[in-house]
């Protein structure tokens, strides 16, 4: 029997697994996944949690609903990989040993990373929504707050899901104007980027729509501390910006069991070769989704894409080939603008986020760079597709390499 | 392509505004780099983290990120910030003559 051992059954792992498991012959192959957790969480649901959009119960499943038969599940801490004797060790003691590997263990949050954020303010006047924890907090916390300054602060990059702080502070300027204390709340948006996202086009229509909305941004904001005496964030130019409430994005870093491997950079990334997605240096182990130090976007939908790219390259290597594939950075984000209205976007390491139609030329029914209503319906949409068929490993509507057709250049 | 001038010689730049050809580099056009990022002068501890960099660079194909610097330069994140002002990790690999780190997309 051959062994192929999945690291991390989060949205990339379990794509993985079921895709493979379709195909490698069940009296040839042993798939294991291992995950901490019993609980699958939908986490671009956690966005839409402060707003009492939507609720606890509307982010979460028991991943073993997503799990097919004949597959060895293992729930377990990850100790660490070696790489050298191609086994993987558990906190639970268990040594696994396997031919082939797929790391797919994620990035998470890591407020401890800068000074007094997780100071005695913490839930109560700081706030993540990155995760489940979190949301829920500052979801309570908005019950009660009558207004005061609000801002959101992204610490350092890069982050899961690039597009979620934009998210947020459109939501929130919905969410208030609802409450009718929109007036009452001063909303900023602190980032350490040179504009209001990463790529310069994008960067520059998303930043129009902050100043059309009353929202404050502050730009090339590096955060050294947290001033928890007197609710300021402080930078390491040492400019200051006061709060009533701060949302943030903590430093996210891959986890620690890949530090303890030694297989991660700085921030615990492994190294991957961005068009084959096998980790640099091994040629029996990949690496997929937000475990990768990949130059493109942390989220669901590239995992997806990189998803198809990795199939077709794994079914290679298994057989001697050299793998072919090749992932482009292909990125596809519904950016919720509030008001039941959405911005999309679709990008890859080439090319940025152009203007146009998508995914039909002339057509859509989704719009690129402007607010449709459309474009939240397809927000709406993919929570249903994640649950349904995303994770599930079936195929979407939409190329793994992005395609040029209805781009505006 | 965009150039710029630097002690009469017109070098190439990349879409970041970073030199194309790292071989155009030495320490005089380092130093004119530097007064373009508004730099007047560097210092032994500018040139500590300047050579860090182009050593990374060369061993690992990526200028590093201020993480990085701050784990293994010798100099700490605030006196990265004091040297450099701004942003230490594209601002230093520009007057190393090095492309933006791949960290800050
Ligand atoms: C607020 C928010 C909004 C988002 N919105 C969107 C969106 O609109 N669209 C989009 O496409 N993406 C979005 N994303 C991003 C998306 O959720 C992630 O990119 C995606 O989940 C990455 O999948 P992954 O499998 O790489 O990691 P994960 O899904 O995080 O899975 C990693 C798994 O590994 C396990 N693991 C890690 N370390 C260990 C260990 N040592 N031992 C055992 N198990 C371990 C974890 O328990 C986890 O189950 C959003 C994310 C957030 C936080």
């Amino acid at each position: 029997m051959k062994k192929l051992v999945i690291l991390g059954a989060g949205t990339a792992g379990t794509m993985m697994l079921n895709k493979l498991s379709n195909v490698l012959e069940k009296d040839e192959w042993q798939i294991t996944i291992v995950d901490q957790y019993e609980t699958h969480y939908y986490q671009p649901g956690f966005l839409f949690i402060p707003f009492n959009i939507y609720n606890k119960k509307d982010v979460i499943k028991p991943k073993r609903d997503f799990f097919p038969t004949g597959t060895e599940v293992i729930i377990s801490e990850i100790d660490k990989i070696e790489p050298g004797k191609n086994r993987v060790l558990l906190k639970n003691n268990k040594v696994l040993s396997y031919d082939y590997l797929i790391i797919a263990t994620g990035s998470k949050v890591k407020p401890e990373e800068t000074e007094g954020m997780k100071g005695e303010l913490w839930y109560k006047n700081i706030f993540d929504f990155y995760t489940i924890e979190g949301a829920l907090a500052l979801q309570s916390f908005f019950k009660h707050w009558e207004g005061g300054k609000l801002v959101l602060n992204i610490t350092e990059m890069p982050i899961k899901c690039p597009v979620a702080p934009l998210e947020f502070v459109f939501l929130a300027d919905w969410f208030f104007t609802e409450q009718g204390i929109r007036d009452k709340v001063d909303i900023h948006f602190v980032t350490p980027l040179p504009g209001a996202f990463t790529k310069p086009r994008a960067a520059s229509i998303l930043g129009d729509f902050l100043d059309k909305k009353n929202i404050n941004l502050t730009t090339e904001f590096n955060i050294a501390k947290v001033d928890n005496d007197n609710k300021k964030i402080v930078s390491w130019d040492e400019r200051e910006i006061p709060f009533d409430v701060l949302v943030t994005i903590p430093t996210n870093m891959g986890d620690e069991a890949i530090e303890r491997s030694g297989m991660g950079d700085e921030l615990n990334f492994i190294p991957t070769d961005k068009h084959t997605l096998m980790a640099k240096g091994y040629d029996n182990i990949f690496v997929i989704g937000d475990a990768t130090d990949l130059p493109s976007s942390k989220a669901g939908s590239v995992a997806h894409f990189e998803a198809d790219i990795l199939f077709e390259n794994f079914l290679d290597v298994i057989e001697g080939r050299d793998p072919k594939a090749k992932f482009d950075g292909h990125a596809n984000c519904f950016i919720e603008s509030g008001f039941g209205k959405g911005i999309l976007i679709d990008f890859n390491y080439d090319t940025e986020p152009l203007p146009g139609k998508f995914p039909l030329p002339g057509v859509g029914p989704f719009s690129l760079l402007e607010e449709t209503k459309m474009n939240h319906y397809g927000k709406v949409m993919f929570r249903w597709m994640y649950w349904n068929s995303l994770i599930k490993g079936q195929e979407l509507p939409i190329e793994s390499n992005m395609s040029m057709a209805g781009k505006r250049l | 392509m965009s150039t710029v001038e630097v002690l009469g010689k017109q070098l190439e730049l990349d879409a970041d505004g970073n030199l194309a050809n790292p071989e155009d580099w030495n320490e005089e056009i380092a130093k004119e780099l530097a007064k373009q990022e508004g730099i007047d002068e560097l210092t032994e501890r500018h040139w500590m983290v300047i050579n860090f960099m182009r050593k990374e660079y060369q061993e690992k194909g990526d200028a590093p990120s201020i993480r990085k610097l701050t784990k293994q330069s010798g100099v700490d994140t605030k006196e990265l910030y004091q040297l450099f002002p701004k942003g230490p990790a594209k601002k230093a690999a520009r007057i190393a003559g090095l492309p933006k780190p791949k960290g800050c997309i």
